[in-house]
This record gives structure tokens, sequence and C-alpha cells, in this order.
């Protein structure tokens, strides 16, 4: 059974972290994970740095540019992660856009999540249809999930279709914008959160962009299993040391 | 072979829609109605009726008298300088904003490099009384400030772009984020043959004007249709696309794209993507990409803020892998001396961008009876600071 399945069937407030793998130093991604699993997190995407993240807000921007002048590469993180497995246990997710994979070659990509112990990936830039057409059989045959995500200007019938094409979650993005944090969800994202439920999906769902405080997390996870940050915790990163990552989880976890 | 896009939105390899889900329902919705907004006869109509009484059309075909008895060769030139605005992004501009208000969009956003698109996405919101922003790299702001005080009187708002290279690639970045935190009010203009399908095809059917008249006005001139060769500039390649449009399955018409070569191609300076880029993904389409082997994408440079782009619309990769059209790229220097050439030796002082595709003539022989048009893509006047400059003529 893939982790991230395991993960749903046993948690129903879930919390995933996002971070960019060389931010804010190269050689801080194992620290990372090690931390973030210890202060009860229940799920990690790991962000690959792109130069031209289209879906990404101000801070990600900046915090893949960092990584990139660090000189993190897609080479680089497999090493990192090469022994990962030893002492990381949730779920682990590589977020990434598609051009980096692509001249990697998507087959040798997705072999090496597998080596490594990733058990899925969001790539915001490859749609369904062309996921599907070209690439699923290679991620099933590395035991890899593909996440999508819908949006509030996402058809029901579209939802239906990416439920029905979907393993592990729904990557629910909270809001028409690119990623970044918010202090509270408005009337219209929380009937929109409903409007999902009702629909009852066969994967779970999380919410994820404008997460940012033990506010927006519960009321995400009132509404759906739970929730994704990334923005907030990238922020909290340029500010504090890693040592600190327990206590911006508990916070966010409201304990 | 054919060269027109196919069913799914592809050239070949390349092309299609890699998109984030967030931008599906804007693009879906584009895919499904551009055929039939543009085809119907009303929209025809309109879009015809522009062209002609607000954007000047037909441009003149014009026969270079002394560049043809320079070069050994006969020479005409489109003259897309004389458009509205100063160049043929206004053709595409008119073509989207009829688009727009038919998808009922209130507001227009749109990306700019030298600033011509800009200012024909800005002319065609004052024409038509819709809100625009242009987006616009901090660079270029600076090296195209004619053109940014013809936006800002035309009513735009235009943002700096701060990111990146500060440049053509960086403002296309924002205004798709721009769109994706905008989904359900705004249309967005892109300005060139790149981008998610549809935009390539639909994009190069507005600016297909350029060839058809062409083609009319060399068989009044010559008593033949079809040149045979055309030379056109290349950043994202919609002037180009324009010019070819109705000769890329007639094998009998040579086509010449010319890229800008900045400091030379091999100088680290340099925006020549048919000879550096490597498949990739670039703002929604696949196509030629400058990349680093890690798959970023490279920060490309041209004295041209209109050529200052790493990739290039997906027909035009696919022209250049099939043998179809012959790429040349050009340094800078060479651009720059061969629009004074044109300057002083017809008259006509072209963009910095088209003087790219005038450099040709220097590299390349052509045969003394071959009908040879050069698409002159824009005036100049946005650069004569960066001309006056080059040739310190103070």
């Amino acid at each position: 059974m893939n982790r991230i399945d395991k993960t749903f069937k046993k948690s129903k407030k879930i919390l995933s972290i996002y971070f960019s793998a060389g931010y804010p130093r190269i050689g801080d991604t194992m620290p990372i994970l090690k931390r973030l699993q210890e202060s009860g997190v229940d799920m990690i995407e790991i962000g690959m740095p792109f130069s031209d993240p289209l879906a990404d807000g101000p801070v990600i921007q900046k915090s893949s540019n960092i990584a990139l002048k660090n000189g993190m590469t897609s080479m680089n993180l497999f090493k990192q992660l090469e022994r990962a497995r030893e002492e990381i246990k949730i779920p682990l997710i590589i977020m990434g856009y598609f051009n980096p994979i692509m001249r990697f070659g998507v087959e040798k990509f997705c072999e090496k999540c597998n080596q490594v112990g990733i058990d899925g990936l969001i790539i915001p830039d490859l749609p369904l249809e062309i996921y599907q057409k070209s690439y699923q059989s290679i991620f099933k045959k590395n035991g890899l999930y593909k996440i999508f995500l819908i949006t509030p200007q996402t058809s029901g019938e579209r939802i239906n279709l990416i439920d029905s094409a979907s393993n592990g979650f729904i990557y629910m993005v909270s809001s028409s914008s690119v990623t970044g944090t918010r202090e509270r969800f408005e009337d219209e994202q929380i009937n929109y959160f409903k409007r999902i439920k009702k629909m009852r999906l066969k994967n779970p769902t999380l919410v994820g962009f404008g997460v940012s405080n033990s506010e927006t997390f519960k009321l995400a996870c009132e509404n759906s299993n739970g929730a994704i940050i990334g923005s907030a915790f990238i922020k909290f990163l340029e500010q504090n040391d890693l040592n600190k990552i327990n206590y911006f989880v508990s916070k966010i976890k409201g304990k | 072979m054919n060269y027109n896009i196919d069913q799914k939105g592809y050239y070949g390899d390349f092309g299609g829609a890699y998109i984030p889900e967030m931008l599906y329902p804007n693009i879906f919705e584009l895919k499904q109605k551009y055929l039939s907004i543009i085809n119907d006869i009303s929209f025809k109509k309109e879009f015809n009726q522009l062209l002609e009484e607000y954007v000047g059309r037909p441009t003149p075909l014009y026969f270079a008298k002394r560049l043809s008895k320079k070069y050994n060769t006969k020479i005409y030139l489109k003259r897309e300088d004389l458009c509205h605005t100063g160049a043929h992004k206004i053709n595409n501009t008119v073509g989207q904003i009829l688009l727009a208000k038919h998808l009922k969009k209130k507001r227009i956003i749109a990306e700019t490099g030298a600033g011509q698109h800009g200012v024909a996405t800005a002319t065609v919101c004052a024409l038509m009384g819709i809100k625009c922003v242009v987006y616009m790299g901090d660079l270029d702001i600076k090296r195209q400030a004619p053109n940014v005080a013809r936006m800002k009187m035309l009513g735009a708002e235009v943002k700096s772009v701060q990111s990146g290279s500060k440049t053509l690639k960086d403002a296309t970045n924002e205004a798709i984020r721009d769109w994706i935190n905008n989904p359900l009010n705004t249309h967005y203009i892109i300005g060139s043959v790149v981008g998610p399908h549809p935009y390539p095809d639909m994009v190069a059917r507005f600016q297909s004007v350029i060839s058809k008249e062409i083609e009319e006005q060399l068989l009044e001139k010559e008593n033949r249709s079809k040149p045979d060769h055309i030379i056109a500039c290349v950043g994202g390649g919609s002037n180009a696309a324009g010019a070819y449009y109705h000769f890329l399955n007639n094998k009998t018409v040579n086509l010449i794209a010319v890229e800008a070569a900045g400091k030379g191609i091999d100088s680290g300076e340099s925006a020549a993507t048919s000879a550096l880029g490597k498949d990739g993904i670039i703002h929604g389409s696949k196509t030629l990409l400058m990349q680093t082997p890690d798959g970023q994408i490279t920060e490309p440079y041209s004295i041209s803020a209109g050529l200052d782009y790493p990739g290039v619309g997906p027909l035009h990769s696919h022209l250049f892998r099939t043998g179809r059209a012959e790429f040349i790229s050009i340094t800078d220097e060479n651009a720059m001396q061969a629009g004074l050439e044109l300057s002083q030796l017809e008259g006509i002082i072209p963009a910095i961008e088209t003087s790219h595709a005038f450099a040709v003539f220097k590299n390349r022989k052509f045969e003394t009876n071959n009908i040879v048009v050069v698409n002159l893509s824009g005036r100049g006047d946005k650069d004569l600071d960066t001309f006056i400059n080059f040739f310190k003529l103070q």
C-alpha cells in the first residue's frame, strides 16, 4: 500500500508541509525532513526549484531562486534523498514543474523517485490529458501517484473526471490565485469547500494555497481531510532557525 | 507534410497546452470557441473593417530599388511598419480585442518586450473602452521608454516586472500569474505565436493577413503570387508566422527565419533559440527552449527587446526541426549596421528587431532574378536612442 493511502486511513486532520529543496541552504533538505517528521507533520512536499514557477507567488519564487543559486538540481536532490527512507517514514511528495523533469527524462526521473522512496508527484503544468496519454504507465510502473489540482473554477464534470483518474488525494486549491498566504478564508471559499465535500469524491482532499495559521488550518480540516502549507513555512524559515520548526508546526496544529 | 496545426493543438512534436489547472477553464473556453468566433461572418466583417480603416491595411508591398541594386536581387518590403502604432502587432490585438468582447471579458492583460505589443494592446483597449494592464520587464521599460510613454498616454497601466532577467520572459510569467489570479473577468492578449494552444494558431491566423496581401500584391506587380524567399525576424515569431502563413505548404517558397545571436551564439549572451535550444516547456507550450542541463530556463540576451526571448513559437520549432525554414542568426552589431543601411539607402528607419532580417543580405547570396520579400515588421522610432548611441551620431 502506498504510504499516502496509509496516512489518510489512520489520520483525519492531515498536515502536509511544503518547502523548497535547497533553501535556505543547499544542505538543509534532510535536516528539514527530519525535523518536520519529529514535529508530527503527516506528509511532506519537497519543492524542486524552477527558474520560472508560473503558479507560484513571490514567496516561493524567491525561495526557488535562492535554492537555484545555492546550486540545487534534480540530480542533487536525488543524491540528498538517497538514504532518506532509513529515517523518514511519512509520505514524501515531490512538487516540480515539468520542464526540469522532461530534461532529466520522465522515465529516468520516475525511476529515481521510486529508488529514493518518493510516493507521489505534483506537477502543476502537466495536465491530466497529457499525463494520461503519455506518462501514466511510467508513473504506475514506479509506484508513483500523480496528484491533481482542482480550483473554484473547475467544473463538476471535470472534478469527477479528475477524481476517477486520481490516486492518493486531490489538491484543492483554495482560491483563484497563485501560491501565497492569507489570514482567513472568505465565505466564497468555505462554500466551495462545502460544495466539494458534498460531491463525496472517492479520493480524500487537502486544501492548499492560502493556508497559513491555525485558524485557516482548522477551517480546512472541517471541510476536507486537511491542508498543505507552503509559503507560510518558507517565510518562517526565512527568519527562524531549523530547530524552531517544532514550534511552527505545533502552533498550526493548535497544540 | 502539413505545416498547419493539427486537431490536438500540435505542430509535429511541438505545441500543446501545458497549463496549470487554474487556467484550464479559460484555455478550454478559448479552444472550444476561437474558430467559430473568428470564422463568423460578422466577426470577419468587423475585423476586416478595422484592419482597413483603423490599422491602415493593406500595407504597401514596396520594391526597394537601391537595396535591390546593392545586393543584386529583387527585394520587396512588406511595410508592416506603416500599420497604425508602427508594427504588425496591431493585426493580432484588433482580432483578440474583438474576441474578448465576444467572450464578455471586462479587463485585458498583456506582456510586452519592445513595447510594440503593449502599445498595440493599449490602443485597441482605448478604442473599445476596456481596462488594460501591460506587464513589462524593468530592463525593457528602461530601453524602450517612448513606448512606455505611449501606453500611459493611451490609458494603460504599465506594471514593471522585477523578476528574472527583467525582460519579455518574465513579463509573460507575470501576465500568466495575473490571469491565474483573475480568471473570470480577464482576457490575456498574448502578443506572439507562443503560449498554450490555441494561442499560437489564433495569433498566426490574425497575422496571416500579411501573407495574404503579399500574394495579392505580388500577383499584381510580378504576375506571380509566390516569392522565392520570405525573410522575417523571429523572437516569439508572430510577424514571421504571418508572413509565412499562406506559403507554409508551398515548398517553392523558401522561408528564412532570422534570430538574434546577441553578442554571438557561443558568447553566452544570445537569444538564438534554434541554435541553442532543446525541447522544453515554456509558457504552456512544448517548443525549443534555451535551458541548462538541469532544465532551468536560461536568461537570453539581445540588443533588441522584442527578440530577447529564450523560446520560440511551436510552429517555428516545427519549421526548424523539419527543415522547412532556413534559420539564420544575426549579431547585435550586424543588425545595427543593417538598420543604418536601410535608413540611408531607402529612407526607412526599421526597428532593431526588423534590422536583424535585413542583415541577412550580407550573410547570404540570392539569385539576381529571385524575388525576396522582407517583412518590415516595425519602425525604428522607439529605438532611435539606441541607434544614436551605438553609432555615436550625436
